[in-house]
């Protein structure tokens, strides 16, 4: 996995041994397009510490890539700001549905204007990230929360429903916004800016793209994954395993929260029966039954919680993980049309076999797309534990206030049940 | 009060006259075998009783405690003499006989360490009660159930108490009723019934509470696996995981120590459903007594009218016997003297009887009412107790799971 890792900065390129001569401009495009796997590739090396991506101007806007910084830096780099807030529902004849207002604040000159205000709902996001998908093959897209909600489980129109949604919306197009290749694409733009968004300007804009990427998918038998990619195939393998694990140990959890819910509905009441034929023990026994009920309600919230914020989480992932493999198909797929076709020129023996600049094109967009892949997988880790620790956070937090709230609860019931001891006491 | 034996909630008045003179223990329980009634092999508990005098103890000088073993039988038998032999007194109940209000991890066999330490508990209580009765606490045969441990059994017996129990208890199963029930009985009665009914009820739920916050804390330390597996196959997340497990392993085991705590409230709980017991025993006896008087005077009413019949010669109330001799001729002048003698002497026994019977009444209500009162606040007292302690047991549960959590947030945060 080592060799995949962005690792610490490395530190500056410094002229060192040679000459300032001699070190190449960091936008100039290296010649070795035609050698496989180029070694001084390697030796390129912005000032802010990224490789350089020497990969020809045919792919996707490898010249932005090599400007865009770092997304940790602070936002005083950013050029675009996306925000999704406002849910709103609106009813209709046909059906009922939430749309989100997405705010747009940029100077980038691809945009006609520099602020935008538009609505959209689930189904403009799912568009849109099919989209992505579809025109940025070579690109790891992030995660939506998912389409489909249970049916009589959730409710689709509850506010901690359309919140927890908004801010996985919010989060997704945010995610976009800081990839300094997906935040260029057209359907990006259109989704940002479009007053009405038509979806059949989509098609429009993809035969616009021209060259654009449409890879061959089929037939042919790769060799050997390279081990980095290899690598990141079966930690994705062990990773859905684990979150799949995650997943059944909290829905057990949440079912075993429930039926203790369930015990203590039962159980509160019997102490405020028991209250109303005594006469000293009426004030306490009535308060321990009020102490259920409280600690009741806070465990129904936990339970609601997990259900609502954790659980989905974690299938969003699953979900993100398979196009994630998908994606690392493809590139197989590049490769082995690759290697496939200069094998038929190397061994070349009678004239229907490939030109040479086919060839070319070919290693071009396999080297294309291992550099947008290796670049995106490492956005995809920061991103992973980024998401991942607020997630379990989040999850030991909302524990935490159950604790607080039983423990308020109970606290409050002390000076209640000494009551009567204290004015005894008194009189004694 | 005062913490006494392994017990600290029992709150036992200070200074009354058994418990001013010695210190009394169920220290041990032992398992035995041997040859029972039948002549079969069996296994059985016994427990050791100790006591010692209060002011050896507090001279410091603290000599070795009188001893003795018991077996729960025996206390049994202690206990029915008590309830024969002082019924207007509330008398206080034994721990349960076999395991009920169970959850599952607890065992239901009487053999289970763990429910022969409950009880050797329960013993002690019951020895403490009894010693701190204003009644029960100056019996003689309670005092060599403490301390002769051979010829115990024949003494008991030898105090004929059985005879007497015998025909109670028949009595108390049959059915009759009384024509003009004491309103202050009949309350204590109801009230018996709806407490032993509500702690029933509470007892049951407990239970089926208790078995699932089992599994609510023991399904956290799948989590411990999991982390663990996974921090496996991640570099900077890995050591945040790990240690993040490690609470969760840490929080699933804290709920074993939770759970034994919150036995200790339901043992609590028990002993006054047991006691609800007894104070019904005691209002059913009270009717009895009134039962026996309104039956003596309802006799010797009957009893003075046949008198006046037979002296006025008119037949007030319909006898088959006054049907026949009206039938088959008048009696005799002599026989007629004869039978009015009879009566006389019959009317003056009952008048005694009834007088006895009074005065029985009286006195039993009289007494009865005393030991009621007595238990009514010692009750209050103590489920007031309980339920304090029960409160701070909660509180504690709550700031284990609180620092848990925020261990683990911290793990979590360091990802």
């Amino acid at each position: 996995m080592s060799a995949m890792s962005a690792g610490a900065p490395r530190s500056l390129a410094s002229s060192g041994q040679k000459s300032i001569q001699d070190i190449l401009h960091p936008l100039s495009a290296e010649e070795s397009a035609l050698n496989p796997g180029s070694a001084a590739e390697k030796d390129l090396i912005l000032p802010n510490g990224t490789p350089v991506d020497t990969s020809s101007p045919a792919s996707s806007s490898s010249l932005l890539n090599r400007l865009q910084l770092d997304d940790d830096l602070d936002g005083e780099t950013r050029d675009l700001f996306v925000t999704v807030d406002d849910p709103k529902k609106h009813v209709s004849t046909m059906e009922t549905y939430i749309t989100y207002r997405v705010c747009t604040k940029t100077t980038r000159t691809e945009f006609d204007l520099p602020e935008y205000s538009v609505r959209r709902r689930y189904q403009d996001f799912d568009w849109l990230r099919n989209k992505l998908e579809e025109s940025q093959p070579t690109h790891l897209i992030p995660p939506l929360p998912e389409k489909f909600v249970m049916k009589g489980v959730v409710d689709r129109f509850s506010e901690e429903f359309v919140e927890t949604r908004r801010k996985a919306l919010d989060k997704f197009l945010k995610r976009v916004a800081d990839h300094p290749v997906l935040s260029f694409n057209e359907h990006f733009n259109a989704f940002l800016s479009a007053k009405d968004l038509n979806k059949r300007q989509g098609l429009a804009l993809l035969t616009k793209m021209g060259e654009s990427v449409k890879y061959v998918t089929g037939g042919y038998k790769l060799r050997a994954r390279p081990v980095e990619f290899a690598a990141m195939g079966d930690y994705l393998d062990l990773f859905t395993q684990k979150l799949g694990t995650i997943d059944r140990i909290a829905q057990r959890i949440i079912k075993e929260q429930s039926e203790f819910l369930m015990e203590l509905r039962e159980y509160g009441p019997v102490y405020s029966s028991w209250s109303s034929f005594e006469e000293d023990l009426h004030d306490p026994l009535e308060g321990v039954s009020g102490c259920v009920s409280n600690c009741s309600s806070a465990l129904e919230e936990l339970t609601e919680d997990m259900s609502e914020d954790f659980l989905p989480v974690l299938r969003e992932y699953v979900l993100y993980i398979e196009s994630m493999k998908n994606v690392l198909k493809k590139r197989d797929q590049v490769q082995a049309e690759y290697e496939t076709k200069l094998e038929a020129v190397v061994f070349r023996e009678d004239k229907k076999t490939p030109v040479p600049t086919d060839v070319e094109k070919c290693q071009d967009r396999v080297e294309c797309f291992n550099a947008d892949l290796k670049a995106d997988w490492d956005r995809w880790e920061n991103n992973k534990r980024q998401d991942f620790r607020q997630l379990l956070t989040g999850m030991a937090d909302k524990n935490i206030q159950y604790y607080e709230k039983c423990l308020a609860a109970w606290e409050s019931l002390i000076p209640v049940l000494q009551d009567k001891q204290e004015a005894e006491g008194e009189t004694s | 009060g005062q913490f006494l034996g392994g017990l600290g909630f029992v709150m036992v008045e200070k200074g009354t006259s058994l418990l001013k003179m010695m210190e009394i223990s169920v220290a041990e329980a032992e398992k035995r075998t041997g040859k029972n009634a039948v002549n079969m092999q069996e296994t059985y508990t016994v427990y050791l009783i100790e006591t010692r005098p209060v002011d050896a103890a507090s001279e410091g000088t603290n000599p070795v405690p009188d001893s003795l073993w018991r077996r729960y039988s025996e206390f049994e038998l202690l206990r029915n003499y008590l309830l024969v032999t002082y019924p207007f007194s509330v008398v206080p109940p034994l721990p349960e006989k076999r395991a009920e209000f169970v959850w599952h991890k607890l065992s239901a066999d009487n053999m289970d360490p763990d429910f022969v330490e409950r009880r050797r508990v329960g013993l002690e209580n019951f020895l403490l009660r009894v010693a701190s009765h204003p009644d029960l606490s100056s019996d003689k045969i309670f005092y060599s159930f403490l301390t002769e441990e051979n010829g115990w059994k024949e003494t008991v017996f030898e105090t004929g108490f059985q005879a007497k129990a015998d025909s109670r208890l028949k009595a108390l199963n049959a059915t009759f009723r009384v024509k003009n029930p004491d309103k202050r009985f009949a309350e204590m009665k109801h009230y018996g019934d709806e407490l032993q009914s509500v702690i029933s009820q509470l007892l049951r739920v407990r239970a089926r509470a208790a078995d699932r916050l089992y599994g609510v804390y023991k399904v956290h330390g799948n989590y411990g696996r999991v982390f663990s597996e996974w921090s496996a196959i991640e570099k900077e997340m890995g050591d945040g995981l790990q240690s993040a497990g490690h609470h969760m392993d840490a929080y699933a085991a804290s709920v074993d120590d939770i759970l034994e705590e919150e036995e200790h409230y339901a043992d609590q709980l028990k002993e006054y459903l047991f006691y609800a017991d007894a104070l019904r025993a005691v209002c059913r006896k009270h009717e009895l007594t009134q039962y026996e008087l309104e039956m003596a005077a309802q006799d010797l009413t009957s009893k003075k009218q046949q008198r006046e019949e037979l002296a006025t010669g008119t037949i007030r109330t319909f006898s088959l016997k006054g049907m026949t001799s009206k039938l088959f001729g008048q009696e005799t002048p002599e026989q007629r003297e004869a039978k009015l003698k009879m009566l006389e002497t019959q009317i003056e026994e009952g008048e005694e009887l009834v007088k006895e019977r009074n005065a029985e009444c009286e006195e039993f209500v009289k007494s009865a009412w005393v030991d009621i009162e007595r238990f009514k606040e010692q009750k209050d007292h103590d489920l007031r107790e309980a339920l304090i302690s029960y409160a701070i047991m909660q509180i504690s549960m709550c700031k284990k799971g609180i620092q848990v959590w925020n261990n683990a947030k911290e793990c979590f945060s360091k990802m």
